[in-house]
């Protein structure tokens, strides 16, 4: 028991050392950056990029509904996988329930995709 | 019969694309070598530290940071390598020489140029943008990448931490970088940048799921997470009386492994964002797309994190599908690195193969072809399993 939540700690410690010097890494190129970089600000250089005229509008507008939907499909098959992943890995020891558990599941998640298919969810217009 | 005959500038581009592949298997040989020599130094180091009484997790806090800072290194020199390689492959591709000036030798220099280049740059944040968005955009976007890197088996021994859900943490990370794109299409006010940052997180997760389904076959087949014990369960040879006929690696299970195969390298290609992929950042239509309002480092970052997703994405299918580091001879880190380049150029071939494709199609494509294949292909290795 013990050892095993020391590897634990000792793995995603170590997880947590990476995530700490990504972040110092990127910081310290940054503030490099900020220190060699040249600074002569034209006042025009900070204006919206539209192809040269003067730009129309805030670019914060109401977005198509279908990036939602696509949100939302997303989210649900991707919980999805991450039931089937721990079934995958211990397969071998579940032998013929194992199969037809799964063939149970997978043809639900399938008639979702089907609903979702003839609701016209996948069209992208 | 007859002989089909080269020009000129065939010849010449073929013995370049030559010249430059051995280069870069000489590379990955050094660099290689270097963390391998590392590896032993450090491990006489550590006893050596332990004999003076060093307490054990100072001293394993520092191989950690040492570690971070070796694979720090590795991104950056792989990331300018692959930049400059596929500029000479695109180049080639169409009759080009691509950069030769700078630094003598078919200009090998230039990403480094390049890299300095954009360090000079100066920083541009729009009126319109929400300036703290805009800022941690790039950190955000580049962190998951690097973390990633914690789990990939450069071969045997040299990986810095072999989680037991190793494939999982890969694919969890590599999603954040989506909310990286995402607020640097918001957060900079413009609409080119919003309608890139919005199209590349549409896509990416319709992508990030039939590539994480087309993985399940390979783990029922393993039964483990960890990429070093997938990589383990490819060696060996399958042979017909004895002689040894076809390695053990996935890509070569009839049937499974090539359809898990095809679709991971197509949802890989389409989560990085890479041409035929890359309506999100379409120049003829977006400008940039979401990176349209970047300059500098904060620029230099997204194009590190794109370039270390290619990496990363060439590495696991290395681990998954080509044995990782199994191979006669030469030592694992090598096969690793010769099979991971390997793949790196199938991306850059794939650039100039294909045209992109329309964003409808991009997104049937994958909810209508790929999803339904990835369910099949899990109940047939399933089916197999069992007989």
């Amino acid at each position: 028991m013990f050892e095993t939540s020391d590897l634990f700690l000792r793995q995603y410690g170590q997880v947590g050392i990476f995530l700490l010097f990504g972040i110092f890494f990127a910081v310290i190129s940054l503030a490099l950056a900020w220190l060699v970089r040249v600074r002569n600000h034209d006042p025009l250089l900070n204006t919206t990029y539209e192809c040269g005229p003067d730009p129309v509008g805030t670019a914060w507008i109401p977005l198509n509904v279908r990036f939602y939907l696509f949100a939302l499909l997303f989210v649900i098959f991707d919980v999805e996988t991450l039931f089937i992943y721990p079934w995958a890995v211990i397969y071998k020891d579940l032998g013929m329930t194992g199969f037809w558990e799964m063939s149970v599941f997978i043809a639900i998640l399938s008639l979702g995709l089907l609903y979702a298919w003839k609701k016209g969810a996948l069209q992208w217009d | 019969m007859v002989l089909p005959v080269w020009t000129q500038s065939q010849k010449r581009a073929f013995g370049v694309l030559s010249a430059i592949s051995i280069a870069g298997a000489g590379l990955s040989l050094a660099i290689g070598e270097l963390s391998l020599r590392f590896n032993q130094i450090w491990k006489f180091v550590t006893s050596l530290a332990l004999k003076i009484a060093i307490p054990s997790l100072l001293v394993q806090i520092v191989s950690m940071i040492l570690q971070c800072s070796i694979l720090i290194g590795f991104i950056s020199v792989s990331v300018m390598f692959i930049v400059w390689w596929e500029r000479k492959v695109s180049a080639h591709m169409q009759s080009r020489l691509g950069p030769m000036e700078t630094g003598g030798w078919h200009g090998w220099a230039q990403t480094i140029a390049d890299a300095i280049k954009l360090l000079l740059k100066e920083d541009v944040i729009p009126h319109e943008a929400s300036p703290w968005v805009h800022r941690l955009a790039p950190v955000l976007a580049f962190v998951p990448a690097f973390l990633c890197y914690a789990a990939l088996p450069f071969g045997e021994g040299l990986i810095s931490a072999d989680l037991d859900i190793g494939i999982l943490y890969i694919f969890a990370l590599s999603g954040i970088s989506v909310l990286g794109i995402v607020m640097a299409g918001w957060g900079s006010g413009n609409k080119y940048s919003l309608l890139g940052g919005l199209r590349s997180a549409a896509q990416s997760v319709s992508y990030e799921i039939p590539r994480v389904l087309s993985v399940v076959p390979i783990l029922m087949f393993a039964g483990s997470l960890k990429l070093t014990a997938i990589a383990q369960y490819q060696s060996g040879f399958w042979r017909i009386s004895g002689v040894p006929l076809l390695p053990k690696w996935f890509i070569f299970y009839p049937f499974i492994g090539q359809v898990a195969f095809l679709i991971f390298l197509i949802a890989s290609v389409a989560e990085t964002n890479r041409t035929p992929f890359d309506i999100a950042e379409a120049e003829s239509e977006l400008v940039a797309g979401f990176h349209t309002e970047y300059s500098g480092m904060k620029f230099s970052f997204f194009f590190l994190a794109e370039y270390a997703y290619v990496f990363l994405s060439a590495g696991i299918t290395a681990a998954l599908f080509l044995g990782g580091g199994s191979g006669p001879i030469l030592p694992s880190w090598i096969w690793f690195l010769l099979k991971s380049f390997f793949v790196v150029f199938l991306f850059l071939w794939f650039r100039w193969t294909f045209p992109r494709l329309r964003v409808d199609r991009l997104m049937e494509f994958t909810w209508k072809f790929l999803l339904p294949w990835s369910f099949a292909n899990i109940l047939i290795a399933g089916l197999v399993i069992l007989l």
